[in-house]
């Protein structure tokens, strides 16, 4: 007999669960434009995990149900921008729409993010701000690189660039302000850490962040149909390999360059 | 016969445009496509193309084309003088050429950025659903690069030789009516629509933003508009990074004006207004530095109707056809 209530209780456990994860009651949506709107979620924390993930949640939903009528969904942080045709739809039906959605996230959909883990191959040579980091955080090299590797990290963000991924939270150890004046080229898969952020540079391009190592990873190729690797949500985690190992992964060292102004 | 143009001097910066690359913004893939969507779509019309044909967005002006094929071709935009083997031809009108014919589009005198396409359109392998250029992002056109000495653009052949006989897919020019023709201004009253954080602007902020005229500074491109006037202040320092729509008006800490255009990039974490109206963006991007630019707010119910309205109007606008003096 506890048995069965265990069981029982369990069930519902999990049915408070997923019926209680009713995002309507935590977004606002607000004119962005004259055929966009902006969607803010008014929940600062919760118990699950990184709020980035619900905004995920949220965007594949209305991705998979109003691909007719809406153009865009740009997710970050704790927005959305929403994009649609003004010939099919308008502000107000839309945003009814989209609130009806969110009262159906549920923490499936949440736990629906893949997870992807990125070798890294940290070292002076390719990191040029490894040394510094360690320097202002009194810590040994070694250990910069692995408190980086620690955390399972969120896309909360991709912008700035095809494909770039802005990967929170960084380890208050190793937090480190952009740099001054920006570099004028970045190597493509520079790892780097920016505030209490991390990302991958998916291509060569100008960029403040401090790099730490090289990923030989592919993060957007425009040729495939999944051209980025990563989406809003996803999880990530970083895994230290050494030059060979990179070199076998399809890294090129000697196209490695960071040009210091 | 191969069917292509081949770009003689690529003008001051000039690139392969069509509608642009909607649907990819949350990969970080801006939108591009071309900045001056009316005379676009006119271009489109006078030359029977599909309304996403890739065409070249001629900014200033200064290209010139080798034609090696027989092709319809079509100039609208900016006011910038068209010639064919030296002959100075009608813009807003279509015109047939030939192969060995040089096309030459000199320098705007009214307006920035001209559209040049031909029947079918350029062919050109799209990325993301489009063929429009961004350098920043290196997408679409001729390797993501703005059109350079040599390059080959390819298109529809018209005439093929079958047996030894020659067989020409006839293609009918036709004009814009001369009432028709849009006109740029150096001063441009913009509609907006409020949205994003304009309550974190005081209402006497606001005030000074709908009150003033604002200038194109010389920071202007696809990307968007530096304007320069009376400062603006907002209550937020600094946001979450967030999508940006067409048209956003950006406040940077400096308090001028920024309006994000095609090439914006897709996320940004300065305090916004509101967004311009899509029919005075095509305007706005005819503008170059020093064009005088004014404010006023409308509902973003009344800029829908407005948009229906043109749409009916132009629909309802007849072609005439145009019998070619030359060719």
């Amino acid at each position: 007999m506890p048995f069965v209530i265990l069981y029982f209780y369990i069930q519902a456990a999990e049915f408070m669960s997923q019926s209680t994860l009713n995002l309507s009651n935590y977004i606002s949506t607000e004119i962005a434009g004259e055929s966009a709107l902006i969607l803010y979620l008014t929940m600062a924390e919760y118990e699950g995990g990184n709020t980035s993930e619900l905004i995920a949640a949220l965007a594949k939903k209305l991705a998979a149900h109003l691909s007719s009528v809406i153009t865009e969904v740009v997710p970050s942080y704790q927005s959305m921008l929403i994009s649609f045709d003004l010939f099919k739809v308008d502000h107000l039906s839309l945003s009814r729409r989209i609130h009806a959605l969110a009262a159906e996230v549920t923490l499936f959909d949440v736990d629906s993010a893949k997870e992807v883990t990125l070798p890294v191959y940290y070292h002076s040579s390719v990191g040029a701000d490894l040394s510094r980091i360690a320097q202002q955080a009194k810590i040994s090299i070694e250990d910069v690189i692995k408190i980086h590797q620690r955390p399972t990290y969120t896309v909360q963000a991709i912008g700035f660039a095809p494909g770039f991924s802005y990967l929170g939270d960084v380890d208050p150890k190793i937090i480190t302000p952009r740099l001054n004046t920006p570099r004028t080229k970045v190597p493509k898969g520079a790892v780097a850490i920016a505030n209490n952020q991390t990302a991958i540079y998916p291509q060569v391009s100008p960029g403040g962040w401090n790099i730490i190592g090289l990923c030989p990873t592919t993060l957007f190729d425009p040729n495939t149909e999944q051209p980025s690797l990563l989406s809003v949500g996803d999880k990530v985690k970083f895994l230290a390999i050494d030059k060979q190992q990179f070199i076998e992964l399809g890294g090129k060292l000697d196209e490695y360059m960071v040009e210091d102004n | 016969m191969q069917s292509k143009f081949k770009v003689v001097h690529p003008g001051v910066h000039s690139l392969i445009q069509d509608n642009g690359r909607v649907g990819f913004a949350h990969l970080g893939v801006t939108t591009g496509g071309v900045a001056d969507k009316q005379a676009y779509y006119w271009l489109n019309r006078m030359l029977q193309n599909e309304q996403n044909a890739a065409c070249i967005e001629i900014t200033f002006g200064g290209l010139k084309l080798h034609s090696l094929c027989e092709q319809v071709i079509c100039l609208t935009g900016a006011d910038m003088p068209l010639t064919i083997n030296g002959q100075l031809q009608r813009n807003w009108c279509s015109h047939q050429v030939k192969s060995g014919d040089v096309i030459a589009v000199g320098y705007a005198k009214s307006g920035l950025r001209s559209y040049f396409g031909v029947h079918r359109g350029f062919k050109f392998e799209p990325q993301f659903g489009s063929c429009s250029t961004v350098v920043r992002e290196q997408l679409g056109g001729l390797n993501g690069q703005a059109l350079k000495v040599g390059d080959e653009l390819g298109c529809d052949l018209l005439s093929t030789i079958t047996n030894g006989e020659k067989k020409t897919t006839h293609v009918k020019c036709f004009a814009l009516g001369v009432m028709d023709i849009p006109r740029y201004h150096q001063t441009v009253t913009i509609r907006v629509v409020l949205g994003y954080q304009y309550q974190a602007f005081e209402k006497n902020e606001r005030d000074v933003f709908f009150n003033n005229e604002y200038l194109v500074s010389k920071q202007f491109d696809r990307m968007g508009y530096r304007l320069h006037g009376v400062q603006i202040h907002s209550n937020v320092q600094a946001l979450k990074s967030e999508g940006i729509c067409y048209g956003a008006i950006q406040i940077p800490p400096d308090g001028q004006p920024i309006i994000l255009l095609n090439d914006r990039q897709t996320l940004g974490g300065y305090p916004k207004l509101g967004s311009i109206f899509s029919l005075d963006g095509d305007k706005l991007a005819q503008c170059g530095q020093g064009a005088k630019i004014n404010f006023v707010e409308i509902t973003a119910e009344h800029a829908k109707q407005l948009l229906i309205e043109a749409q009916s109007q132009r629909q309802s606008i007849q072609l005439k056809r145009f019998q070619p003096s030359s060719g």
